[in-house]
Order: C-alpha cells, then sequence, then structure tokens
C-alpha cells in the first residue's frame, strides 16, 4: 500500500506532447479515476505510472520513492488491461500465479493466494480453465485477480469493462468497488466513461488534452465543474450552454437570453456575479433535470418560460424534450406525465438557484 | 562473497542516482539484447548469402582456372554462344508458361475445392496437396518412369485410342512440354491452397450484396473475388516465378538438359558448366543471369506483401 | 374444397428460385468431376511409384499392364531396407534434416522475436533483409558456396566439401530467412498487451519470449519447423554440388546417383527408394496438415 505522486509529468512522442506537465497527488488506499475523451492523455499517464512508458520529464513517486527509472516489475504495481491480456495456454491458476512463480515465491503461498483471490471474486470453480472457455465477465475477474494475488502498492486499471456488454459492465463495476472495500489498495483507474468516473472513484481526475482540467470528489465535479470542459464532460444528458449577458434592470442583476427572455438572478446569485463587467459574452450553464416542467408554488429563483418543442425522448422515468433558444439547443427533463409532445408549446420553468456563469472566451466558471 | 562486499558502497549511493544508472543499463540491455538475439541471423545472412552473391560476381570475373582477371571476357564469351541464348530462351518459355499453366489451374480447381460442401474440403484439399509435399527430387523420378522411352505406362495407356508412342524426353518439343507439365503438376497446388485461403477470406457478405445487386456468376468473380484476391494473386505468381525460374531438381532429374541441349536452363546448365565442367567462372556468370529476372520479381513481391501488411 | 382453390390463387412460385437449386446441383456434379479429374492427376505419379515398388524386375520388364500388380512383393523394399548403403542415406538425410531444424529454431525464434517486439536500429530493414534473403534461390549461390567452402578447406586445412555435415552449414541459408520471417508474422500477431503483463509480471525478455510467446505463437513454431524439415528432407541441389563420395550421401542424391548405374535402372528399387524418401514429409503431412497449410499461406503475409 501507498501513496502515488506525479510532480509536473510531461510525456513527449517526437514532437507531440501527449501529456503536459501534470501533477497529482493520491493517498494511499484512494481509488482515483483518470477520465477524459480518447486521446486526453489518461491511458500515457497511467503507462507512465506502471513504468511501461518512459516519461519525458517530471517525476513520479510511489511510496515516497522516486520511481521515473524503475522497471514495471519492480514498482509493485499491478494491471489490468482492456483486452484483460490473459496467458491463452495458462489456466485460471496459472495466470494468476505467473508473477508469483517468476519470483519464485513457496508453492503453499502460491496456492494459499490463488485460492484466496479466487474466493473474493468469486471464480473458485473456475480456476483450472483456459482463458479461451471463460466468459467476458469472467475473464475480467481473472485479470483483477491476477492483479490481487500480487498484492501490490498500487492498482492499475486501463479501461477494463469497455469490452464488456452494457448490462455486464454495471455489473462489474459494482464488483471492482466492492473488491477495492476489501483489499483497501490504492487505485489508478482509466476510463473514457463518466458514469464509471462518478461511481467508482474516491476522486475523479478530469484530463483534456494532456492536461488536468480539475480534480475532485463525484459531486463536486457535477455541481462545482470549474471548467466549461468538466461541465459538459460529467452528466448525462450534458449541461446546456446558453449565451447570454448580465444587465442591470432597475437595480437588480438581471441574465438575458434572448431578446425577449431576460430572469432576475436569486439574490445569492447576483451578489456573485455583481463585479463582473456587463459587456463580458458569457454562457448560462444549465443541467437538464433544473429545466423541468412548469408548475405552480415555484420556489424563488425559478423562472417561467414558454416555449416550443422540437423533440422529445420519453425515458420512462422522466422525458428529455429538446427545443431551441435563439438557434442553442437546449434539453430539459420534464416529468412524463407533463404532457410534452412533439412540436407542441409548453412551459417550463428554469431553476437558476442551480445555474452556473461561464466566461465565453475562457471557458472559466465564474 | 568477495564481489558482494566490494558491491557494498553502491547501495550507500542516493536512491534516484542509483536508479537513474540503472534505467541506462536497462536501455542498453534492451538494444543489446535484441542485437545477441538477431547476431547468428545477421551471421547467418552475411556469410553464406550476401558474401557468396558478391563473390559470385568476383568469380565471374575470372578465367577457368581462376588465376586471371579477364573483366567481362566470360560474359562475351556466353554472348557468343548459342547455346547460352538457347539457355535464355527455355529459362523464360519455362517459367511463364509453367507459372501460367499453375496459376490457372490453381485457380480454377480453388474454385471447385470451394464450391463443394465445407466438410469435404479438407479431404479433397489434402489429396490435391500431396504433389507439393513430395521432394521433387523423388516425384520426378516416378515422372520419368512414367516417361520411360521403353516401358512407358503413358504410352501404353495412349496406345489404346491408337496414339503414340510419344517420345516424351527423346525429342526437343516432348522433352519441353515433359518439363512444363511436371512443373505444373508440382507447383499447382500451391497455387490452389494460396486462392482457397484467399477465396475463404472473402466476406460471404459480399457475395450475397453482390447477388442482390443482380450480379452473375461471372460478375461476381470478376467483380468480387478477383479484385479482392489480387494481391495475394500477384505475390503467389511472382513467389513461383522466382521458384520455377531458378529450378534445378525437376530438368536435372527429367531430361538432364537434353536432348541437344533443348530442355536446359540457367541452374541446370550452370550446373553442367560450372560444376561438371569444372568452369567455375563461367558456371557462375551463367547463374548470375538470373538475378536481373529475380530482382524486379522481388521488388515487386516486397511491394505486395508491404501492401498487404498494411491492409491487415 | 375451398382451402385447395384458395392454395391455386395464391402467391405465384417464381421460377427462378427453383431452377436456381437445379443449378447449384449441377454445379457440384461438375465440381466433383473435375476435382477427381485433378486428384487422379495429382496422385497418379506417387501411385505409380506405389505399384511399381511392389513388382519383381521381371515383371516389370514383362511389360504387362503396368497400371495393375499381378505378383506382388516386398523384395524391392526387403532389398533396400537391409542395404547398409541405403540405411546410410537414410540417416545421413535424418541427420542433416533433424539438425538443421534444431538450428534453424535456435536462429530464428530469437531472432524474430527481437524483430517483432524489441524495436532496435536497423530492425525494419533488416526484417526486409530477411524476406528479400528467403527469396534467393539456391540455384545462383551454389557455385559461390562451393568455392567458399574449397578455399576454405584449402586454408585452413579443414575439409568441409565431400562431408555430409557441410550441409548443416549450407541448409540453413533456405530455412532461417523463411522461418525467421513466418515466426515475426506470429509474434507480431501477439497483443502487445501480453507482454506488457508479462513484464509486469516481473518477466524478463528471456521469460517473455520462453514462456509466453512460444507456448502462444506454438502453432506457428509448428508450421515453421514443418518448413524447415520438409525443405532440409527434399534438397538436392546443395547435396549434389557438395557431396559425392557413397557414404556422405543424403536420400534423395544417394537414389538417384547409385540406383542408377550408367543406362541400367533399376526402376522398382529406385521407385521404392523414391517413395521411402518421400514418406517422411508424406506422414508428417498426414498428421500435420492443417499446420503443414498454415505455414504455407503464413509466408505471403507480412510478419
Amino acid at each position: 500500500m501507498a501513496d502515488v505522486s506525479l510532480r509536473k509529468v510531461v510525456k513527449r512522442y517526437d514532437d507531440v506532447e501527449a501529456v503536459r506537465g501534470i501533477d497529482l497527488d493520491i493517498a494511499d488506499h484512494e481509488f482515483i479515476v483518470l477520465v477524459g475523451p480518447s486521446g486526453c492523455g489518461k491511458s500515457t499517464t497511467l503507462r507512465m505510472i506502471a513504468g511501461l512508458e518512459d516519461i519525458s520529464d517530471g517525476d513520479i513517486m510511489i511510496g515516497g520513492d522516486i520511481v521515473n527509472d524503475v522497471p514495471p516489475k519492480d514498482r509493485d504495481i499491478a494491471m489490468v488491461f482492456q483486452n484483460y491480456a490473459l496467458y491463452p495456454h495458462m489456466t485460471v491458476a496459472e495466470n494468476m500465479s505467473f508473477g508469483l512463480r517468476l519470483k519464485h515465491y513457496p508453492k503453499a503461498e502460491i496456492k494459499a493466494r490463488v485460492t484466496e483471490a479466487a474466493r473474493l471474486l468469486d471464480i473458485t470453480d473456475l480456476i483450472d480453465r483456459k482463458p479461451k472457455q471463460l466468459s467476458g465477465g469472467q475473464r475480467q475477474r481473472v485479470a483483477m485477480g491476477r492483479a490481487i494475488v500480487r498484492n501490490p502498492k498500487v492498482f492499475l486499471f486501463d479501461e477494463p469493462l469497455s469490452n464488456l456488454d452494457a448490462k455486464l459492465r454495471v455489473q462489474m463495476r459494482i464488483e471492482i468497488k466492492k473488491v477495492h472495500q476489501k483489499v483497501r489498495t490504492t487505485t489508478v483507474y482509466v476510463t473514457h466513461d463518466q458514469v464509471e468516473a462518478m461511481t467508482l472513484a474516491d476522486r475523479v481526475v478530469v484530463m483534456n488534452k494532456g492536461k488536468i482540467e480539475q480534480i475532485g470528489t463525484p459531486n463536486e465535479l457535477y455541481h462545482k465543474p470549474a471548467t466549461r470542459f468538466v461541465a459538459g464532460f460529467i452528466g448525462s444528458p450534458a449541461m446546456n450552454f446558453i449565451p447570454c449577458r448580465l444587465e442591470d434592470v432597475g437595480g437588480t442583476l438581471q441574465i438575458r437570453l434572448t431578446d425577449r427572455l431576460a430572469f432576475p438572478l436569486p439574490p445569492a446569485r447576483a451578489a456573485r456575479y455583481n463585479a463582473l463587467p456587463r459587456t463580458d459574452k458569457l454562457l448560462l450553464g444549465l443541467r437538464p433535470e433544473h429545466l423541468t416542467e412548469w408548475h405552480a408554488h415555484l420556489a424563488p429563483g425559478v423562472e417561467t418560460f414558454d416555449t416550443v418543442l422540437d423533440v422529445t425522448e420519453p425515458m420512462g422515468m422522466e422525458t428529455l424534450v429538446y427545443f431551441g433558444l435563439e438557434g442553442t439547443p437546449v434539453c430539459g427533463r420534464v416529468d412524463p406525465n407533463a404532457g410534452a409532445k412533439d412540436g407542441a408549446p409548453m412551459r417550463l420553468a428554469m431553476d437558476l438557484n442551480n445555474m452556473h456563469l461561464l466566461n465565453e472566451e475562457t471557458g472559466v466558471v465564474l | 562473497m568477495a564481489d558482494a562486499v566490494v558491491r557494498q558502497p553502491g547501495v550507500a549511493r542516493p536512491a534516484s542516482a542509483r536508479k537513474r544508472a540503472s534505467l541506462h543499463n536497462a536501455l542498453r540491455r534492451k538494444s543489446t539484447v535484441a542485437f545477441l538475439m538477431t547476431l547468428p541471423l545477421i551471421l547467418l545472412i552475411t556469410l553464406l548469402v550476401v558474401y557468396p552473391a558478391f563473390y559470385s560476381l568476383h568469380l565471374a570475373t575470372l578465367n577457368k582456372s581462376m588465376q586471371k582477371f579477364v573483366g567481362f571476357g566470360n560474359f562475351e564469351f556466353l554472348f557468343r554462344r548459342d547455346t547460352f541464348w538457347l539457355v535464355v530462351k527455355q529459362s523464360c518459355i519455362f517459367a511463364i508458361t509453367a507459372v501460367v499453366f499453375k496459376a490457372l489451374i490453381g485457380f480454377v480447381v480453388a474454385h471447385f475445392v470451394h464450391n463443394i460442401p465445407a466438410k469435404g474440403q479438407r479431404k479433397w484439399r489434402g489429396m490435391l496437396l500431396v504433389p507439393w509435399v513430395i521432394p521433387p527430387a523423388m516425384s520426378t523420378l516416378a515422372w520419368l518412369w512414367l516417361f520411360d522411352p521403353s516401358y512407358s505406362a503413358f504410352n501404353y495407356t495412349l496406345a489404346f485410342f491408337g496414339i503414340g508412342p510419344i517420345p516424351w524426353t527423346g525429342d526437343a518439343a516432348w522433352a519441353r512440354f515433359a518439363v512444363i507439365l511436371v512443373n505444373v503438376w508440382y507447383g499447382a497446388p500451391f497455387f490452389m491452397i494460396m486462392y482457397l485461403a484467399a477465396l475463404k477470406s472473402v466476406p460471404d457478405q459480399l457475395y450475397e450484396a453482390a447477388a442482390i445487386d443482380g450480379a452473375n456468376w461471372w460478375q461476381r468473380i470478376w467483380y468480387v473475388t478477383l479484385p479482392m484476391m489480387r494481391n495475394i494473386i500477384a505475390i503467389t505468381t511472382l513467389f513461383s516465378l522466382i521458384v520455377t525460374f531458378a529450378n534445378f531438381d525437376i530438368v536435372r532429374i527429367l531430361t538432364a538438359g537434353g536432348p541437344l541441349d533443348h530442355t536446359h536452363i540457367f541452374a541446370t546448365w550452370a550446373f553442367r558448366v560450372g560444376i561438371e565442367g569444372s568452369d567455375i567462372p563461367l558456371g557462375a556468370s551463367v547463374s548470375l543471369f538470373m538475378v536481373p529476372i529475380l530482382a524486379v520479381a522481388a521488388i515487386f513481391i516486397l511491394r505486395d506483401v508491404n501492401k498487404r501488411g498494411n491492409e491487415a | 374444397m375451398s382451402t385447395m382453390t384458395i392454395d391455386k390463387a395464391g402467391p405465384r412460385r417464381n421460377v427462378k428460385y427453383g431452377s436456381m437449386s437445379r443449378d447449384r446441383a449441377w454445379a457440384l456434379r461438375w465440381s466433383y468431376f473435375f476435382l477427381v479429374l485433378f486428384a487422379i492427376f495429382s496422385l497418379t505419379p506417387p501411385l505409380y511409384m506405389l505399384i511399381t515398388s511392389l513388382k519383381s524386375s521381371a515383371e516389370i520388364s514383362a511389360a504387362t499392364n503396368p497400371w495393375w500388380v499381378f505378383h506382388p512383393t516386398l523384395d524391392n523394399y526387403a532389398e533396400l531396407l537391409t542395404s547398409n548403403q541405403f540405411l546410410r542415406f537414410f540417416w545421413n538425410s535424418a541427420w542433416v534434416s533433424i539438425i538443421v531444424v534444431t538450428l534453424t529454431m535456435l536462429i530464428s525464434v530469437p531472432a524474430a522475436f527481437a524483430l517483432a517486439r524489441m524495436k532496435f536500429w536497423g530492425s525494419a530493414t533488416l526484417a526486409t533483409g530477411v524476406f528479400l534473403t528467403y527469396l534467393v534461390p539456391d540455384s545462383l549461390l551454389f557455385i559461390p558456396l562451393f568455392k567458399m567452402f574449397a578455399l576454405i578447406g584449402d586454408w585452413t586445412g579443414v575439409q568441409l566439401i565431400n562431408r555430409w555435415y557441410v550441409l548443416l552449414f549450407i541448409y540453413p541459408t533456405l530455412t532461417v530467412p523463411f522461418c525467421t520471417w513466418i515466426m515475426i508474422g506470429y509474434f507480431a500477431s501477439i497483443p502487445k498487451e501480453l507482454d506488457e503483463a508479462a513484464i509486469i509480471d516481473g518477466a524478463s525478455w528471456f521469460q517473455t519470449l520462453t514462456r509466453i510467446f512460444i507456448p502462444v505463437a506454438l502453432p506457428g513454431l509448428i508450421a515453421a519447423t514443418i518448413f524447415a524439415f520438409t525443405v532440409s528432407w527434399a534438397q538436392f541441389l546443395y547435396p549434389l554440388v557438395f557431396t559425392t563420395s557413397t557414404d556422405q550421401l543424403v536420400l534423395p542424391v544417394g537414389i538417384i546417383t547409385t540406383l542408377i548405374k550408367g543406362d541400367v535402372f533399376n526402376w522398382g528399387q529406385i521407385m521404392t527408394g523414391a517413395l521411402l524418401g518421400a514418406a517422411p514429409p508424406l506422414i508428417i503431412y498426414a498428421f500435420l496438415m492443417d499446420y503443414y497449410i498454415a505455414g504455407l499461406t503464413a509466408g505471403a503475409t507480412k510478419g
């Protein structure tokens, strides 16, 4: 068990910078998820921690030691690969014990560890099978078992669930979480799926274009995104961004969305945004769940407006409605019984208590 | 023990410095290991393929006793010999005719095998590949016996139809035919196997799509099969061209170049002149004439193989 | 009654569907017909070897129907298999082939691993070079090689010409390039994550090769081994050039130079010898056909 630290880590391929100076401190026992779109450098970062890629600049520390130049086998890490990378000619038990056998552990201890890991992952019955005879989920478990028996300082997961179908993915997600609760090993987990990131992580690291956009707990990222990228990446359907500007009308601060649509800001928000220049081009960031059907007795700060829906998507427990505000597509979530219909007019409510205001040019959440 | 004691101070060095040094060692080790692993291969290719190839060029410039440098003397001598031009002509005719027939027969047979139900294919494929498996020197002996001037089993059979007896290896034209026939017999299975593998790799959906688009049998072959197999056809043909052009065993055993040098090709004539005639420089010169054609074929193969690699 | 009328008035059966299956049946019949023809063409020489090998000299020269054995006898086999000379050829061939196969594997497997996985300076060029070497035919090199080994004998006094073991140096020029090439292909098809997993598990390069790559690429290894054996066993030109004494000959050359005495062809024995010479590759082929074919087709793909 150990903490992991990255200090200004850079990875260059010829003249392309895949990772551009990353600082990250991972505490002992922590479950960290690196998330971001493909090509954001998250896998490269993981592979640098593993020692599969050399680092171009900076330092990586595991348990306080700089491991920049330590070969993977001496870093005391274990890795689970996207395609599982099980040795096809070995049985499950042999796959799991390969690393231990190379290190000449006593036979009895190897057996004990494999049995324990198999029991933990519920694959005791499969121990003598070859990977070919296993289903995707079972292979995934074996790959995790191979990591667990090593009893490493750090677990590294490289998109381990992306080869599974949707249903199994949910199941294995829970499984991984359970395993982590039992073994408590420091874990770095890479995924492009923000749902996976949110559900698994103690802290999520959102990466984009080789840099860290934001580090935080799932709730922090969801409710207090730092940048437009994070705000748009976390949450599904994604946050709406509506061009707007601030104006003063009779002593109150108003947010103007279109020529006909402007709302007074709730007092808390007004105080926060009052110092902003009124000329700035801004974006109103609003999650779909804060755009609901209108009803009587709305709370303060919730404003209503009328619009015509373009498309509706009934999801069962809710209905997603899509409409345009001066050409900007906007998505809202309404009650399935609210009577939303394609092409029909509808009165909606906008919860400005949960709004975000972003600078359109810098993408910074204000 | 002494080693361990001597190394002791090293351990005391700062951890990061030691680890940096070990990386350099590791990197050096990786390329060193890789080099060592390929060293026997490099030595083999350099000493026993590349060096002899250049040595052959050197040999070709010497006189028969290998005492004197004669420059292009051997080549000038060859150009004045009728036999040499006969060999050039025959080598080209053999190679081209044999390869064309191998390719055609291979293609047709591959289609027939592909046509029949899948469970019988293995059996037929197994039988049809037998000629390629038997060492050619051994199977050519069987052909030689089938072509025997007095006891030819073919002539015995043909006599029932009132044909023959055919002087299979005695007459220049028939001898050439016999050599090509054996060559085709030996090489066609290779084409068949390659084409069959290529046919199997064409996705069924393509044929189904073509059928729905209204393509008939010929159109399916022309617009789907052949384009999909173009690369493998090219590679196989060029491979076979090299092997056939440089062939030695079949001609040597079947006719030994006769009658009257009318079936000699480069390899057999180089053997006759260089080894049997003890004129090593002249023999080397003869075999060097294969190089241009082999080189052209090799370049095209390399291009096609690389293309195939990129497709995959 | 009424249902019948409805049936008749129902959708018309498109005639073409019926003819399509009939077409297919005919195509199948024609396929079998031609396959039988080609199989006869393919199998005639080996079958004729077998037929002749079962005949006595008297029956061969009696000019009876050559396609039939009237008085089958195993005399030819008995004679050859008790002849010291023939057994000598057989053992020479066997030794040469087995040693060459071993050498080939020892050279090409590590080299292929290094070329497929450990990118180093010049590795791509070397891989291309290996492929080009594979295209160099024996008939191009036999004269300079012969002269080279003759000179080595003159200079060092180590006489290699006319010794069967000289072939151990020569044959690898034919087997190693091809085997390296197809092993590069097999190794390259192993997912990169597998060696990364092995590295993380603490395997050295050598352990990755022996404990992961060789077992995983075993089918390729078998195909390469079969190829190396077949080539070594069948080689004719090099032994013809390099060996002359009867006790140094390998099987193909031995049969041709000793069983053909001047103009006297003892066809019964020649065919028996040829069949026995063809037997090892044929037996391997019969049992390992799929590997044999895999190796054959693998040569045309990029490693």
